[in-house]
């Protein structure tokens, strides 16, 4: 189960477990503001779900308790048969090279290259020399261009994140998470940059791939439609509840009535301003 | 995966490599020409006597005959650096008058815009606040003590010297960045260039040109000290004697009243800027 | 109030002059006088004819080499030295780690370069070896709080993505923080290095090497013409170095 290159079936996995548990977890914001309140959820291997609810539900606080970058203040979180808050820092962060999470807004450095980029999700599988030699001069150009590809980017290899548009770079973001090959696949709100064609295609092939490798994929997503069409299991999140649990052909437009009830249109545009160069510094 | 095209070799690689090569070639004799070696810090010999002159940092020389000594050399500092602003200023306002292109007569009936043989005699005097503040201060004050000999004079001179290359050159351009409008009438207006200048240009100029000097007599402190080393007097000579005999606690209670003296030109100016600004 | 700072802030300033000026004993008379003027003005004619002979400037030429080598080398290694203590001061290895840091980049700005010049002399022997040290030790004092500001100011959510993904402290560091980083530290070490280039030619006046040991010498030796010509040197390398510099950062940094 510690194997980078996990190649089990559903049936061997099930002999473990399921992919990912959580049990009774609540979570509090920094400012004291409750955000998950006793979420109970279980997701087998190779089962791909989407998260669906109004802005500020707490979809992408769930995520993050998942991607185990937030500590539950109280519940338990199993992830790929492990106990990510009970393990080791350095156990920790081998549990983390097989969990991908694509984020809204790839957190990209504006100036670097994008195969810099992808390549970087291996990070914690290369060690420490291959990595710094791979910043000189990218090593596994082949692997980048393959993830790229898949995305419709090999002819952006070489070019730097800001020269990208936001919908490519979460494009880009999806390409680094394919390189990384994880096991748990996390995604929010991976195509909300996106128009609903690309959307709908992208989410197609981030299925089949999770699919193909056999990889548990949670998503969040903010069109329910996208969420109906692509993934069989639905969870409806309303304020820090998980307000219904159940396949997608299941999902009555009731449920989505309540789900959706009194949300205000329009989110706050999420970017990440840059810092800039500056020198004035007095000169004795 | 679905077509293994051949993927395009990093287009940055070829100049990347050049650049490294390029920095390589320009270090490596760089490298030998600077006699860098790292290992006479801790070789026998320089280590025992550095160490020894190192230990003896503490406790700071804190005899009253020495402290008398300090305080001396302390307010010798301050004055070479209050004299050689004084004089530098003496020598920038009227540079800066003549270098600046604000009070041009020329320029009134040519869209502010002087004409080029004004232009060209403005030239000298900018040429010589450029020489002026080009030479390090402390070139001049080495210059200054082989002319007149040890001591402050020769600080105070070379602060003189320096400052008023560098103040004159600010000054012209904070005459240049006020609004010109007021001087332009009042030299249409027929008053002569001085009398524009103190009621067209001045008001508006005071608060910035107060606030350089103040910072740049900050600087002038600094800069007394340093030029003790070449025996101008003050704060840095003292602290050179001192290092040629070796004496560690007299160095450290130099240094530290150097960076108390540093601490409180810089709170005083401050003060003095917020003040003025 | 207001009156009285207005009065008594220029009061204040006369007051300092005044006593800056009979504190010095300046011995004006003695130095404005008909006997001191023409002393001072046989001095300067020493220095009207600079001394252009072949031999002297070819030493002069491997003056400013060494002059260029040793603010080159300096500021490169305060470059690293710098980025090795801006790390924990901006707060990566804990707060006592950070306050031992910062106090230590403060007293290695604090000290000038020419004091430390003098210090290294005492502790390396004469020769560019001292200045080169010198220019390190205060630049990476300087370059150290800048590297420092500028990692507070790097936003961290990239280097955090790659930490979520598994990868170790310095390879997250590498690739989600440096790119960010990089223009600013390259920045500041150029516009330093342009500051040593200046500072690199008087070091050698407490015996640092460059071109600053070479006109102590010629004065010392009451060799104006040879000092002559080295201080044209150091106004052209000054010069030169200023409209590059100004020439780069009209290019790069506005455009």
């Amino acid at each position: 189960m510690n194997n980078l290159q996990t190649t089990q079936t559903p049936d061997h996995a099930a002999a473990h477990g399921p992919a990912l548990r959580l049990a009774g977890v609540d979570h509090t914001h920094a400012g004291g503001q409750l955000a998950l309140r006793g979420i109970d959820l279980a997701v087998a291997p190779g089962e791909r779900v989407a998260i669906i609810g109004p802005s500020g539900a707490g979809k992408t606080t769930l995520l993050r308790l998942l991607a185990t970058a937030l500590k539950p203040a109280s519940g338990e979180v199993e992830l790929l048969g492990q106990r990510p808050w009970s393990l080791t820092a350095g156990a920790r962060q081998r549990l983390r090279t097989r969990i991908g999470l694509i984020h809204q807004a790839p957190p990209l450095p504006p100036r670097q290259r994008v195969i810099t980029a992808v390549l970087a999700g291996r990070l914690g599988q290369w060690s420490l020399a291959k990595s710094l030699l791979s910043l000189i001069y990218p090593l596994d150009r082949q692997g980048a261009a393959d993830a790229l590809g898949r995305l419709d980017l090999a002819d952006k290899l070489y070019m730097r994140c800001d020269q990208l548009s936001g919908g490519q770079l979460q494009r880009v973001g999806i390409a680094r998470m394919l390189y990384q090959g994880a096991d748990l696949i996390l995604a929010d709100e991976p195509v909300s940059a996106m128009d609903p064609v690309l959307a709908s295609h992208t989410l197609g092939l981030l299925n089949r791939e999770a699919q193909r490798r056999n990889a548990t994929l949670l998503a969040s997503l903010h069109a329910v439609e996208l969420a109906l069409e692509h993934f069989p299991r639905i969870v409806g999140v309303r304020d820090g509840r998980i307000l219904f649990d159940k396949p997608a052909a299941a999902v009555g437009q009731d449920e989505l009535t309540a789900l959706y009830a009194n949300e205000q249109l329009g989110r706050p545009p999420a970017s990440a301003p840059a810092p800039r160069v500056q020198l004035n510094i007095p000169r004795c | 995966m679905l077509n293994p095209a051949p993927v395009p070799r990093d287009p940055a690689a070829t100049s990347r490599l050049l650049l490294t090569l390029l920095a390589v070639a320009l270090l490596w004799p760089g490298l030998r020409l600077s006699e860098l070696d790292l290992n006479v810090l801790v070789d026998g010999s320089n280590a025992d006597t550095m160490g020894s002159f190192v230990s003896a940092f503490w406790p700071p020389e804190h005899g009253s005959e020495f402290l008398a000594l300090l305080w001396q050399a302390t307010l010798e500092t301050l004055a070479i650096a209050t004299a050689g602003m004084t004089l530098a200023l003496a020598i920038a306002i009227p540079c800066a008058l003549l270098a600046t292109r604000a009070l041009s007569l020329s320029a009134l009936s040519r869209g502010g815009r002087p004409a080029w043989w004004t232009h060209a005699l403005r030239w000298p005097v900018r040429g010589l606040l450029i020489v002026l503040r080009s030479i390090p201060e402390i070139v001049w004050a080495l210059l200054f003590v082989r002319a007149v000999g040890l001591g402050p004079t020769a600080g105070v001179l070379a602060i003189a010297i320096t400052y008023a290359g560098m103040l004159g050159k600010v000054y012209a351009e904070i005459f240049e960045s006020v609004d010109p409008l007021p001087a332009r009438a009042l030299l249409g207006g027929g008053a002569s260039r001085l009398q524009a200048f103190l009621y067209g240009v001045l008001p508006q100029a005071t608060g910035e040109m107060l606030s350089y000097s103040v910072y740049r007599w900050e600087c002038a402190i600094r800069a007394s000290v340093v030029m003790g080393f070449v025996g101008a007097g003050g704060l840095g000579q003292q602290m050179d004697l001192s290092m040629r005999m070796f004496a560690g606690g007299e160095v450290a209670s130099m240094l530290l009243t150097f960076l108390a003296l540093v601490l409180l030109a810089d709170l005083l100016s401050r003060l003095l800027r917020w003040r003025f600004a | 109030m207001r009156v009285l700072s207005r009065l008594l802030i220029p009061l204040g300033l006369l007051g300092a002059v005044v006593a800056a000026f009979a504190f010095l004993q300046l011995d004006s008379a003695a130095l404005l006088s008909r006997d001191g003027l023409t002393q001072m003005a046989a001095y300067a004619s020493g220095f009207m004819t600079p001394d252009l002979s072949a031999s002297h400037l070819r030493a002069i030429a491997h003056g400013t080499l060494e002059t260029l080598a040793m603010s080159a080398i300096g500021t490169l290694l305060a470059a690293i030295l710098g980025l090795l203590l801006a790390l924990p001061a901006a707060g990566r290895f804990g707060l006592v780690a950070q306050a031992a840091s910062r106090l230590l980049l403060n007293a290695l700005r604090a000290i000038p370069e020419l004091v430390w010049a003098a210090l290294m002399v005492l502790a390396a022997g004469l020769g560019p070896n001292a200045g080169t040290l010198a220019l390190a030790l205060h630049t990476a004092g300087v370059l150290g709080r800048l590297f420092a500001e500028a990692l507070e100011n790097t936003p961290p959510p990239p280097a955090d993505a790659l930490r979520l993904a598994g990868s170790g402290r310095i390879t997250a560091f590498c690739y989600g923080t440096l790119p960010t980083l990089w223009p600013q530290l390259v920045a500041y070490t150029l516009y330093r290095w342009e500051n040593n280039i200046r500072m690199a030619s008087v070091l050698g006046f407490v015996g640092a090497g460059g071109l600053g040991q070479m006109l102590y010498m010629s004065l010392s030796l009451f060799q104006e013409a040879q000092a002559s010509t080295v201080i044209l040197a150091m106004l052209a390398m000054v010069l030169a170095v200023d409209s590059l510099s100004a020439w780069a950062r009209q290019r790069w940094v506005r455009g």
